[in-house]
C-alpha cells in the first residue's frame, strides 16, 4: 500500500484548494474507494495526497425536481437503488447502479466514481449517455459541463485536470413518452464485469411511433459510444422487428471490442447487438406502462 | 509521519484509535484494536470476509480507510452475540452445519443481519442475490442459505 496523506474537506472550495496547492505529489479523490483503494493496495512509494469527497454535503445527496436529477456524484449506489422516485423516472440509470459489484461493493461505490475510474466496462456510463446526462465539474477557474458521452476521453482517462471535480451529474427530465433500460451480458448472474452493455432511451408518440432515441453501447470499444446510426434505424418506425434488427446492426458495427478470455471480438459485437435491441424493448415497454 | 488519532463508534461504544492514514478499517480493527472477529480474505472487496456495517450501511473494510470511520458507527461481528449467548443467526448457521473452515461465517453472519435488518422476509433468491458478495470456498453455499432462510423465519416469529 502506497503511503498516503488523507484530508476530508468540508468544502468543495476547500477540496480544490487541496488539490490545486498540492505539487510535490500525485493527488486524488476519494469517494467510496472500491476502486481507488484497489489501486493504492497494488502501488508503493508515496506519499500521495487523498482528498476524501464525502464530508461536503452536495457530494452525496440527490435532488429530483421539475428540472430533472441532480446527483451528487459520490452517493453510494445502495442510496440511489433505494430512491423509488428516481427508479420511476430513470429506471435504466438504478439498473446500471444495482449491476456494480456486490451489497458491500454498492455500499460505498457511486455513480461519480464508476464514471471517473473511467472503465470501459462501467455499467452507469452507457446508462447516463443515454439519458443525456452532463457533467458539472468545478476547478480552480471556476465551473464547466460537459455531456457524460464527452467526458471520458479513453481507456481510464476523461477530461477532468488533475486539479478538478466532478461535483454534480445533472440529468433533463426525459420528455414525455420517453424512458430508459441498461442490460449488460456476463457470464454468470451476478459480481462481474461487463462483457458487453447497452443503454436505451425511446421516445414514443401515442401512436407508438418512435420519435427520439439515444442508444449507447459500453464495454465494446474504449469508451462507451453514443450510436446515432442505431438511434436513426428506431426513430419514425413503430419499434417493428426490421427497425430493431437494424438499430441492433448498427450497434454491432459500431463496436470495436477487444478479444480476450471473457469474450471474442466476434461474440461481443454479437452479444452488443442483442443487448440493444432488449433494451430497446424494455425502453418501449416502460414508456407503454406509463 | 505522525499517526492520525480517529475517534468512532464501534458496536454502540465510543472507540479510540491511532492508524496511520493508509491502514484500512480491517486493518484497525484487527491489528490495532485487536477485534479479530473480522476476517481477512482477498483484500480487494471481491470475498465479503471483511464484512461490516458503517452507519448500518454494508461495506466491506478492506475498502474503507480507518481515518474513514472517523464520527462514524461501526458494526463488526462482536457487536452480534457472545459466546454464551448466540445471536439467532449464530444459532442457526451452526444447526444447519453453515460453515466448515470458518473464515468467511462472520462476514457472511454480519452481511445475513443486515439483509433481515433491510427485509426481514427475503425470498431465497433474494437472499442469494443479497449475499452474493460473501464467498464461501467450503460448504456450496445450500446450508447457509437454508440458515439464512431458517433465521429469518425465527427472528420473524419472535418479533
Amino acid at each position: 500500500m502506497v503511503v498516503i496523506e488523507y484530508e476530508a474537506p468540508q468544502s468543495l472550495g476547500e477540496a480544490v484548494k487541496l488539490l490545486s496547492d498540492c505539487t510535490d505529489k500525485p493527488a486524488r479523490v476519494l469517494a467510496g474507494g472500491t476502486d481507488l483503494i484497489v489501486q493504492l493496495r497494488s502501488q508503493v512509494g508515496g506519499p500521495q495526497l487523498i482528498v476524501d469527497l464525502k464530508k461536503i454535503p452536495e457530494m452525496m445527496d440527490a435532488v429530483l425536481d421539475e428540472n430533472g436529477l441532480s446527483l451528487g456524484p459520490s452517493m453510494c449506489c445502495a442510496e440511489l437503488t433505494a430512491r423509488q422516485d428516481i427508479k420511476t423516472v430513470y429506471p435504466g440509470l438504478v439498473e446500471a447502479a444495482y449491476l456494480i459489484g456486490s451489497t458491500q461493493i454498492q455500499g460505498r461505490a457511486s455513480v461519480g466514481g464508476n464514471l471517473c475510474n473511467s472503465s470501459p466496462a462501467a455499467d452507469t456510463i452507457p446508462a447516463l449517455i443515454a439519458i443525456a446526462a452532463e457533467c458539472l465539474i468545478i476547478g480552480p477557474d471556476g465551473e464547466r459541463q460537459v455531456p457524460v458521452e464527452d467526458f471520458v476521453t479513453g481507456v481510464g482517462e476523461n477530461c477532468m485536470a488533475s486539479d478538478e471535480i466532478l461535483k454534480r451529474i445533472i440529468v433533463p427530465l426525459p420528455a414525455a413518452g420517453t424512458a430508459d433500460a441498461y442490460l449488460r451480458f456476463i457470464p454468470r448472474t451476478e459480481m462481474d464485469i461487463a462483457v458487453a452493455g447497452a443503454g436505451v432511451s425511446v421516445t414514443l408518440d401515442n401512436n407508438g411511433i418512435c420519435t427520439a432515441a439515444r442508444i449507447v453501447i459500453g464495454a465494446v470499444a474504449p469508451t462507451a459510444l453514443l450510436v446515432p446510426a442505431a438511434a436513426e434505424a428506431l426513430v419514425g418506425s413503430d419499434m417493428n422487428d426490421t427497425a430493431l434488427q437494424n438499430a441492433a446492426a448498427a450497434a454491432s458495427a459500431a463496436s470495436s471490442p477487444i478479444d480476450d478470455l471473457r469474450g471474442t471480438i466476434e461474440y461481443r459485437q454479437h452479444v452488443v447487438g442483442v443487448l440493444t435491441r432488449r433494451a430497446a424493448v424494455i425502453a418501449a415497454d416502460r414508456v407503454k406502462e406509463k | 509521519m505522525a499517526k492520525t488519532h480517529v475517534s468512532t463508534t464501534i458496536n454502540n461504544e465510543p472507540v479510540e484509535f491511532l492508524c496511520e492514514p493508509n491502514q484500512t478499517l480491517l486493518d484497525c480493527l484487527r491489528n490495532e484494536l485487536q477485534m479479530t472477529g473480522t476476517k481477512e480474505g482477498c483484500s480487494t472487496g471481491d470475498c465479503g470476509a471483511c464484512s461490516v456495517t458503517v452507519n448500518g450501511r454494508l461495506v466491506c473494510s478492506c475498502l474503507v480507510f480507518g481515518v474513514e470511520a472517523e464520527g462514524q458507527n461501526i458494526g463488526t461481528i462482536e457487536g452480534i452475540g457472545k459466546a454464551e449467548n448466540l445471536h439467532v443467526i449464530q444459532q442457526k448457521f451452526l444447526e444447519h452445519a453453515a460453515l466448515q473452515c470458518g473464515i468467511c461465517t462472520p462476514g457472511l453472519i454480519v452481511a445475513t443481519e443486515a439483509l433481515l435488518a433491510e427485509n426481514p422476509d427475503p425470498t431465497e433468491a433474494e437472499a442469494r442475490y443479497y449475499l452474493a458478495g460473501n464467498l464461501c470456498r467450503c460448504t456450496g453455499y445450500d446450508k447457509i442459505i437454508r440458515a439464512v432462510m431458517d433465521s429469518a423465519a425465527e427472528m420473524r416469529g419472535t418479533a
